[in-house]
């Protein structure tokens, strides 16, 4: 028997170097509460779905160690199997089959039998409103449909650590809510645990109760959105300048101005991280007139996972695949 | 063992549903048998008067040639399955599940003889139609099927290979264009092995469809020559456990490259 305490999921200083020398982890560890919803949010080539493959014993990592509520994913691939149930981000199902079908292998698959397999798959085609297309084959359902028939496989067994990679990326914007609603209503069963990876910032911020910053094949930041946020201290200030700054000469500008620090470039764009926001953008926008800087926008934000990131990770997140000073990408 | 036993049904079961859901294709994989069947039956049939070749009739040596010729033909195309499945996610879906990974590849197995099976009975069904006798009866007939199992397991196992290490369709496309017809006609299929040129007759003696043929007729003939066919029937087997155990080992590099 588990001991309930025992973690969803550990995983210690994970490397995973594929064939051509891609290193898609670089000592990733992280740690999954029992019954929490964890998030690992990072952009697209960050190592998510290479995290969720050697957590889910798909693929064997180079170094480092991970376990599933207690069994060890290296040799005890049989019994993490039996605890998990896994959406991976591309869809599972068998398109040709129906989604009752498909639903029926799957339970037999983890070992149901007769009636037990009838009741359960009638209760989740139900919960998941797919009683209607249950006779129909998969390849007729709308994107939402199939990611939801995806969930059900992965709670067919009734798991103890479902794995979500990217659960509604592709999916318009209703089926996401929908999506979001399921989510929540099964972090509401404290003993699921769920581990989710998105590459959207405020499905982290709505769904983890905990959440991993993942750049680069390792873990830049981690807790709750509202603690990221807090550890900012003060609002995020975003200017747009109307042309490339000589970014040493506005930054020492920036600097001298009372409660203002963290400066940032991103381009044309300047971030920086003020005590007062509302009382800072007045008096750098007087500073940066005076020294002929012209500014085209300024925003006042209450701190967001994306400062969050920018902080950690030295960079914005919506266009992550250039570096934080090149030239004249910034606008967006 | 009663796991893997019940993993292999129900995969198996899986597929043979998939299949059924189909039939038109099954019935697409049987017109070229049909055609080789009527038409080289007809072009062809004075062959068998030629001295030395040893066939009452052209029609009952040529349908062990269609059934184990088709039966390469429609198993080289199993690649194609494992690239869709392994596209879809439906394979890795499985890889994360407690489902053997025998009973992933048994349910392949399986479903790839009774698909050969049905589709060589057909043929045989055909060749009756066109004209050919088996003087070995049932159990020729019996012996020739089963050989066309064993030989379809050989390539389907190597096409499944290939998808998984190398997961593009042009390979197993490729494999297909350029194994069919030189296997074909570098073995007995429509010509009588005495009647060929020495070289030829040399490399059919390694062709595995060659083996099945001689697996086959020998089992059909008037006089069973149940020597042949155990010698013959016995390197098949030996090949085909082979190539199916290299399959198995596939599995674990395909899982190294994802
Ligand atoms: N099968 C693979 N072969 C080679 N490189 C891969 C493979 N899978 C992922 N990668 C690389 O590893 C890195 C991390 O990928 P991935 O884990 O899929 O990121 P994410 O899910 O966060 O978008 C990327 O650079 C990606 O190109
Ligand atoms: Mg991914």
């Amino acid at each position: 028997m588990q001991n309930t305490a025992t973690n969803a999921v550990e995983a210690e200083s994970i490397v995973k170097t594929y064939p051509g020398g891609v290193k898609a982890l670089d000592g990733l560890s992280v740690t999954v509460r029992p019954g929490e919803v964890f998030g690992l949010l990072g952009p697209n080539g960050a190592g998510k779905s290479t995290t969720i493959k050697i957590l889910t014993t798909l693929v064997r990592p180079d170094s480092g160690t991970a376990s599933i509520a207690g069994h060890d994913v290296l040799s005890r691939p049989d019994r993490v199997r039996r605890v998990i149930g896994v959406v991976s981000q591309r869809s599972g199902a068998d398109p040709m089959a129906s989604g009752r079908d498909n639903l029926v292998l799957q339970a037999h698959l983890y070992g149901m039998r007769g009636a037990q397999v009838e009741r359960r798959v009638s209760e989740l085609l139900d919960r998941f409103d797919l009683g209607d297309a249950a006779g129909r084959q998969v390849r007729t359902y709308s994107g939402g449909m199939q990611r939801r028939l995806d969930v059900a496989l992965g709670l067919v067994h009734r798991p103890r650590v479902l794995f979500l990679d990217e659960p509604t990326t592709g999916l318009d914007p209703e089926a996401r809510a929908a999506m979001w609603e399921e989510i929540a209503r099964l972090a509401g069963d404290d003993s699921l645990a769920i581990l989710l990876t998105t590459h959207y910032l405020d499905e982290a911020d709505r769904l983890a109760r905990r959440l991993a910053i993942v750049d680069g094949g390792r873990v830049v930041a981690e807790g709750t959105p509202e603690g990221l946020k807090a550890e900012l201290r003060g609002d995020a200030v975003h200017l747009e300048l109307r042309e490339a700054p000589d970014e040493r000469r506005v930054r020492s500008l920036v600097e001298a101005l009372p409660g203002v620090r963290e400066i940032v470039f991103d381009g044309r764009r300047l971030s920086a991280r003020a005590d007062d926001g509302a009382a800072a953008v007045p008096i750098a926008l007087a500073a940066l007139d005076q020294a002929g800087v012209p500014v085209a926008a300024v925003t006042v934000a209450r701190p967001s996972l994306d400062d969050v990131y920018l902080r950690h990770a030295g960079r914005r997140f919506a266009h992550t695949d250039e570096p934080v000073t090149a030239g004249a990408g910034g606008a967006r | 063992m009663s796991a893997l036993f019940v993993h292999t049904w129900w995969m198996t079961h899986r597929r043979l549903k998939a299949l059924m859901r189909n039939p038109g294709l099954v019935v697409m994989t049987l017109v070229q048998p049909a055609i080789w069947l009527f038409l080289f039956g007809g072009l062809f049939r004075k062959v068998a008067e030629l001295p030395g070749f040893g066939a009452a009739s052209y029609a009952d040596y040529l349908v062990p040639g269609v059934v184990v010729m088709s039966a390469v033909s429609s198993n080289m195309w199993a690649g194609m399955g494992v690239i869709d499945e392994i596209e879809r996610g439906t394979l890795n879906r499985f890889l994360v599940s407690p489902v053997r990974r025998s009973a992933i590849l048994n349910a392949g197995v399986i479903e790839q003889a009774v698909s050969t099976a049905v589709q060589s009975l057909v043929i045989v069904f055909l060749g009756r139609l066109a004209g050919a006798s088996y003087p070995g009866g049932v159990l020729g007939v019996v012996v020739l099927i089963v050989a066309s199992i064993l030989l379809g397991a050989i390539f389907s196992a190597l096409s499944s290979t290939m998808g998984l290490l190398v997961r593009q369709r042009e390979t197993i496309i490729g494999l297909s264009v350029f194994l069919l017809l030189p296997l074909t006609f570098l073995s007995s299929a429509f010509m009588a092995e005495d009647l060929m040129p020495d070289w030829i007759r040399n490399i059919a003696a390694f062709n595995p469809l060659n083996w099945s043929l001689d697996t086959g007729r020998g089992a059909l003939a008037d006089v069973p020559d149940w020597q042949a066919v155990a010698v013959h029937g016995g390197w098949l087997l030996g090949l085909a456990a082979l190539m199916i155990l290299l399959s198995t080992l596939s599995f674990r590099s395909y899982q190294k490259s994802i």
